[in-house]
């Protein structure tokens, strides 16, 4: 409800009487608001270009084309104008009809100067806090896309590309790719870039529920529809109405739910566990998988129907040992991040630690790392991480079977064993279930030295 | 020399008059004079239908009355007043203009079944005589709810705000009345 003179509020009123308009316009005027007026429907949609008008009173009886025409004129070139409908005498049809229309509210002439101007005021109030909340959420989409998502090479660029071209449309996605390598990342991606933001991604991992539960966790379940059902209880379909459902390890459900995942996703309706009244429910499918399903699919463990259903659209996210270049980066955001959460003036890690690091295979990718990289943080002392910090398997890349002969893999083993241990020759000794001093003659066997 | 000429409108008892005469002279430096001759006879603007009389017609009628008049002309009425579009109106004003009417119908607690209070009618009277003049000299309303410039549309409004105006409306009213008058408008205390 600004009204100081450089940014005021526009006051837009059509009235077929000229008493009506130059005593409103004065009033308005008086009141400091922008305010032209207009005597029917064609002065007004010519004074809309002279907009933006942010209160438009509408005389609901007019020769011509009616307020309620107008007003539905008004809407189509200028939704975010409040509208406040007069009426001569008290047609209450017609005001209930512009309410429905879209309309701010009504008054009947002649009105209460007091009630006028407070209705105004709240028509401002109203106009300005829809223009914040359209603000706050363009600001709360630039906040909410994931920073996690890091990464410089071609692979990962091509990713993010065809992540954020499918995120527009409501094709099913399927996500492929090794454990770890941020699956979930890629689904929040798109449903971050979808019309669907405002509305929930729920996340459902399919390998982590027993399939008995797994049924009323999808779809619900009615109270008393099973021993311990004692409340009545939405499933995830249900939650994700107007947003994207993300199954994960969709590889490991079993035959029975794929038959009913498949009615499901293509009906978008289902009933809940013990209940028979239909559910509709408008949700978006994003499924993952690190199962190469096509090998399923010939073996008979997963439904090809289901497979095609899922299979429309595939995103493959390469393992991190095929993105190398992508490690730098990765290993300086984490070091950001934990530096933040744990609150330590570790900023950096020096170059032979990130040598070890871009040279381990990371069979366990992204997370892996980040694990690697909470784990170095909480040793390293500021301001850097060393090679120290870093857990065995990536310090200790030399200690691999030098041939394949027995007695090879034996040193290598007890040496990985004492490491773990921190050359703690009892713990050792009782985790590779050999007395002590047969420990002691294999270490001098094999010239182990304690670093 | 400019002056703000006082007058009524219908039959306004003297005494209020001089309230209003003495009351608005601190508050704008242009001499304040009256005009007892009652030259405007209200029944041309009544309407029978609401019992009420339409300001805006009013206001036309003494300017062309007063064409001769150098300043603004503020008159003074008991009847109730009104615009088409709304129930009634405290008084009127030319935004910028030369102007301005103002009601004591409504003013009067008497109205509103309470006890007659003189003193706090004057307030009132004296109040919305300085508003109205203030759009005159082409003010607008203030968001200020201290400034006698804020809009009120009921008398408990009119309570809460005072008779003076606020920094920012003082000097505005100084620097239209410096940009529009030629003998200059400068805010001086006897």
């Amino acid at each position: 409800m600004e009204t100081n003179s450089n940014n005021r509020s526009g006051i837009l009123i059509v009235d077929d009487e000229f008493v009506v308009r130059d005593s409103l316009t004065k009033w308005f005027r008086q009141d400091g608001y922008r305010v032209e007026a207009a005597e029917n429907a064609a002065g007004a949609l010519k004074l809309l270009d002279k907009g933006p008008w942010d209160v438009i009173l509408l005389d609901i009886k007019m020769p011509g084309m009616s307020g309620l025409e107008l007003q539905k004129r008004i809407h189509e070139i200028d939704k975010a104008a409040a509208i406040i409908m007069i009426t001569a005498f008290a047609s209450v049809e017609s005001a209930v009809q512009s309410l429905k229309e879209g309309a701010f509210d009504y008054v009947t002439k002649p009105v209460d100067p007091d009630h006028l101007s407070h209705l105004v005021q709240n028509a401002l109030r109203h106009k300005n806090l829809s223009k914040e909340n359209v603000r706050l959420r363009e600001h709360l989409s630039t906040l909410l896309t994931p920073d996690d998502l890091i990464g410089e090479s071609p692979q990962i660029k091509k990713v993010v590309e065809l992540a954020t071209s499918v995120a527009q449309t409501d094709t099913t996605v399927m996500i492929r790719g090794e454990s770890g390598t941020g699956k979930e990342l890629i689904a929040r991606t798109i449903h971050i870039n979808s019309n669907r933001r405002y509305f929930p991604l729920i996340p459902v991992n399919c390998g982590a529920v027993p399939e008995s539960l797994l049924e009323s966790e999808l779809f619900g379940h009615e109270k008393g529809a099973f021993t311990g059902a004692q409340y009545k209880r939405k499933g995830k379909f249900e939650l994700a109405d107007g947003g994207t459902i993300f199954l994960d390890e969709i590889g490991t459900i079993t035959p029975k739910m794929q038959v009913q995942l498949l009615r499901v996703i293509e009906s978008h309706q289902f009933t809940r566990v013990g209940g028979s009244e239909p559910i509709k429910s408008d949700f978006r499918v994003i499924c993952a998988t690190n199962r190469d399903l096509e090998q399923a699919v010939k073996e008979g463990a997963f439904r090809e129907d289901l497979y095609y259903r899922l299979n429309v659209f595939t995103v493959s996210l390469p393992p991190l040992r095929e993105r190398r270049s992508d490690i730098p980066p990765l290993v300086q955001h984490f070091v950001q991040k934990y530096s933040t959460i744990m609150n330590k003036p570790v900023k950096e890690i020096d170059a032979a630690a990130l040598d070890l690091i871009i040279r381990y295979p990371w069979p366990g990718n992204v997370r892996e790392l980040e694990n690697v990289i909470e784990r170095a943080m909480v040793l390293a002392k500021p301001p850097s991480i060393k090679s120290t910090d870093l857990p065995f398997q990536l310090a200790q890349t030399h200690a691999a079977p030098n041939g394949d002969t027995l007695e090879a893999i034996e040193k290598v083993h007890i040496e990985n064993i004492l490491h773990r241990n921190g050359w703690n020759i009892t713990r050792s000794a009782e985790m590779l279930d050999i007395d002590r001093v047969t420990l002691y003659n294999k270490i001098a066997k094999f010239g182990l030295k304690k670093p | 020399m400019a002056s703000i000429m006082v007058v009524p409108i219908g039959s306004v008892p003297a005494g209020h008059l001089f309230a209003v005469t003495t009351g608005i002279n601190e508050s704008f430096s242009m001499p304040v004079v009256r005009d007892t001759s009652n030259r405007i006879d209200p029944a041309f603007a009544f309407d029978p239908s609401r019992n009420q009389y339409y300001s805006t017609l009013l206001l036309s009628s003494l300017v062309r009355m007063f064409s001769s008049h150098r300043g603004k002309v503020l008159a003074v009425t008991e009847e109730d007043l009104y615009i088409p579009v709304l129930t009634y109106v405290f008084g009127e004003a030319q935004l910028d203009g030369k102007a301005a009417i103002i009601s004591t119908f409504r003013l009067d607690d008497t109205l509103y079944g309470l006890p007659a209070n003189p003193r706090r009618f004057e307030e009132r009277m004296i109040k919305e005589a300085v508003h109205e003049l203030g759009h005159a000299f082409g003010l607008v309303h203030c968001r200020d709810f201290e400034c006698v410039m804020h809009s009120s549309s009921g008398v408990e409004e009119v309570d809460l705000k005072s008779s003076s105006f606020c920094v920012q409306c003082t000097n505005t009213l100084q620097t239209s009345a410096s940009g529009t008058m030629t003998d200059g408008y400068t805010r001086s205390h006897p």
